[in-house]
């Protein structure tokens, strides 16, 4: 669906935390970007800066403490039209988070069973060419706990992809997969992005994937406790006067 | 704005004409016409015309695929977007579906097979937990006091309002119901010898094990379990640990030492809850204490608190045993939850039957 403006608006987003007993826990503050349709825009940041807290505020599932985050046009705070939002855009989690009763085939068949009229076969269909697009059309029958970690993470994008929305959230799609499969999924995300317009948000911190897939990207940090960079990546790597942007993509100790 | 397909000849051609959103929601209305259409006998070629179309996603383009694959052969496009080309490309280069090879079928010796292992599996076992048992004073380390303790007080000292509250009302109710026969033959004193001699030798070693089964040994099975699915497991054998020390004897000794603790109070709430009973009936609380010092014999109170002892370590172990074999995902978890109270319950009355016998033959 064409959209006038960006797809995704933050707004000087803050998140803290109450800690046990007194006083609460900043993660970041200030945090202010947007993404427009057709970008693939990725999240980075070291470990435990608040890259997947970020992802969570803008999917809705995390309110933020100050700021407000537009989707798709639409306030997702206090969100009255969320449900219509959540439709229109994919999420695959950290872990996959796949249904572990169901079989990779029902888990992606479950978004077009539940808002599609579409008729069995052709779900049954449209879930196998997904899973296909994915690599995975040879283990459609197979149950979550019987494939491996890359496997599951394969067909939670899959499960993202089902209602081919114009708008996806990928939390860590290539950490623990093999080089090979990675750099087939970062193809995949610029493929899908050309072919369908489909616009990406992924959180990562694999630097190849990175410099491979990203027309901009944020980088957050733990100790700034906010935004300390936002563009090229290939630009900052270059030529980016903070020290810890530099380290970051130079893989230096800190 | 949804699909929308109409069928027309061109020069000996077939077109199918699609207008509007070929998307998931847009192509529900078309599909099985498009099918249709598509399977139907061709003379010439068989054409999609998509110049209409705002948008054709995965669905319009897994929608073409299927209706090439009714048609049994390649179908012209036209009036395509340039990534569509592209997008069939990716989705054709996926393998087919593997074929669903069919399960072999049950035979006696298949059937026979599994039962052997299912048993071979519960002798070994009893075996690493009676090892685990014999070498716990060399891995005195290995056996930590604190996840003894710690068990203990939630299989013990958390049950204890239950299984008073439980006693009491089944001692009551079982008074009440055999009072009102009883009285028919003015013998309602002899409640208080029926109520005593039941709850002590079988009702409160059964319930309390119950409870243990419902209560500690699904959790025994939902704890361990998880640790298998985390792996966590595989992380203390990996430690040069034994599980069956760290995990197990730890669970075993608790539920051994909180059994008869509990079933004394099942008795003592339930003999409490029928001398409500029988003083409503008109009896004295002397004249219940004689009856009951009439009836029962220490060796009755013994032989039900060793019968607890006995209950409480098949809870324990099979519900350890189940979290051990779980197999992988929440799934399991549930079912490991579910086979420790069931197998426990099972394996209680069991043994109830063999202790029957033997404390017959034993003349107790």
């Amino acid at each position: 669906m064409a959209l006038d403006g960006p797809v995704l608006e933050v707004r000087d987003v803050a998140q803290s935390f109450s800690t046990e007993g007194f006083g609460t826990r900043l993660i970041y503050e200030h945090v202010s970007f947007s993404v427009t349709a057709g970008e693939v825009f990725v999240i980075l940041g070291g470990s435990g800066c608040g890259k997947s807290t970020l992802m969570k505020q803008i999917i809705g599932l995390l309110p933020p403490t100050a700021g407000s985050v537009r989707v798709l046009g639409h306030d997702m705070y206090p969100g009255d039209d969320r449900g219509d939002v959540l439709t229109r855009i994919g999420v695959m989690f950290q872990s996959g988070a796949l249904f572990g009763s169901m079989t990779l085939l029902e888990n992606v068949m479950l978004p077009l069973q539940m808002h599609t009229d579409l008729p069995e076969e052709a779900r049954v269909a449209l879930a196998r060419a997904k899973l296909g697009l994915v690599g995975l059309a040879d283990s459609t029958e197979l149950l979550p706990a019987e494939i491996s970690g890359g496997m599951a993470k394969r067909a939670a994008i899959a499960r993202a992809l089902a209602l081919d929305p114009p708008l996806l959230f990928l939390d860590e799609p290539s950490a623990g997969l093999d080089p090979v499969t990675s750099a087939g999924l970062d193809q995949l995300i610029l493929d899908l992005r050309d072919i369908l317009r489909a616009t990406f948000v992924v959180v990562t911190h694999e630097l190849a994937s990175i410099l491979a897939i990203a027309d901009r990207c944020l980088m957050l940090d733990r100790g700034a406790h906010g935004v300390i960079a936002l563009g090229d990546p290939r630009a900052l790597r270059d030529g980016s006067d903070d020290p810890r942007v530099r380290a970051f993509f130079r893989r230096e100790a800190a | 704005m949804s699909a929308t397909l109409s069928v027309s000849t061109e020069d000996g051609a077939t077109v199918l004409r699609f207008t509007g959103r070929m998307d998931a929601a847009g192509i529900a209305g078309i599909w099985t016409q498009t099918m249709r259409a598509a399977a139907e006998p061709h003379e010439g070629a068989l054409v999609a015309d998509l110049a209409g179309v705002a948008l054709c996603d995965t669905a319009g383009a897994t929608l073409l695929l299927g209706a090439e694959a009714r048609h049994g052969g390649p179908i012209g496009l036209r009036g395509q977007e340039a990534g569509l080309d592209t997008l069939l490309d990716r989705l054709r280069r996926a393998p087919p579906p593997p074929q669903p090879t069919p399960a072999p079928g049950w035979t006696f010796t298949s059937l026979a097979r599994l039962g052997l292992r299912a048993a071979g599996g519960g002798i070994a076992y009893l075996g690493e937990v009676a090892v685990a048992l014999a070498m716990a004073p060399s891995r005195r380390r290995m056996l930590r006091l604190s996840d003894l303790l710690r068990t203990a007080d939630e299989a013990g000292v958390r049950a204890v309002p239950l299984i008073l509250m439980l006693g009491f009302l089944i001692g009551l109710i079982l008074a009440f119901q055999s009072a009102v026969p009883l009285q028919r033959f003015g013998a309602e004193i002899f409640v208080a010898n029926l109520v005593s001699v039941s709850l002590l030798r079988e009702l409160g070693p059964l319930l309390t094990a119950v409870i243990l089964a419902g209560r500690t040994g699904s959790a025994f099975a939902a704890e361990i379990g998880t640790m298998k699915v985390n792996e966590e497991i595989a992380a203390i054998r990996t430690l040069g640990l034994d599980p069956m020390t760290m995990l197990v004897l730890p669970r075993l000794l608790a539920a051994l030492l909180v059994m008869p603790a509990l079933t004394l109070l099942m008795d003592a709430s339930g003999i409490a809850g029928m001398s409500v009973v029988m003083q409503a009936l008109g009896y004295s609380p002397d004249a219940i204490a004689i009856q009951i010092r009439q009836t029962v014999a220490l060796g009755d109170l013994f032989g039900g608190l060793f019968k607890a002892m006995m209950f409480g370590a098949a809870v324990a172990a099979i519900g350890c045993r189940c979290g051990l074999a779980a197999g992988n995902g929440p799934r399991a978890v549930g079912q490991a939850a579910t086979g420790a109270v069931v197998g426990g319950i099972v394996a209680m009355v069991l043994l109830d039957g063999v202790f029957a016998v033997l404390f017959y033959l034993l003349g107790w």
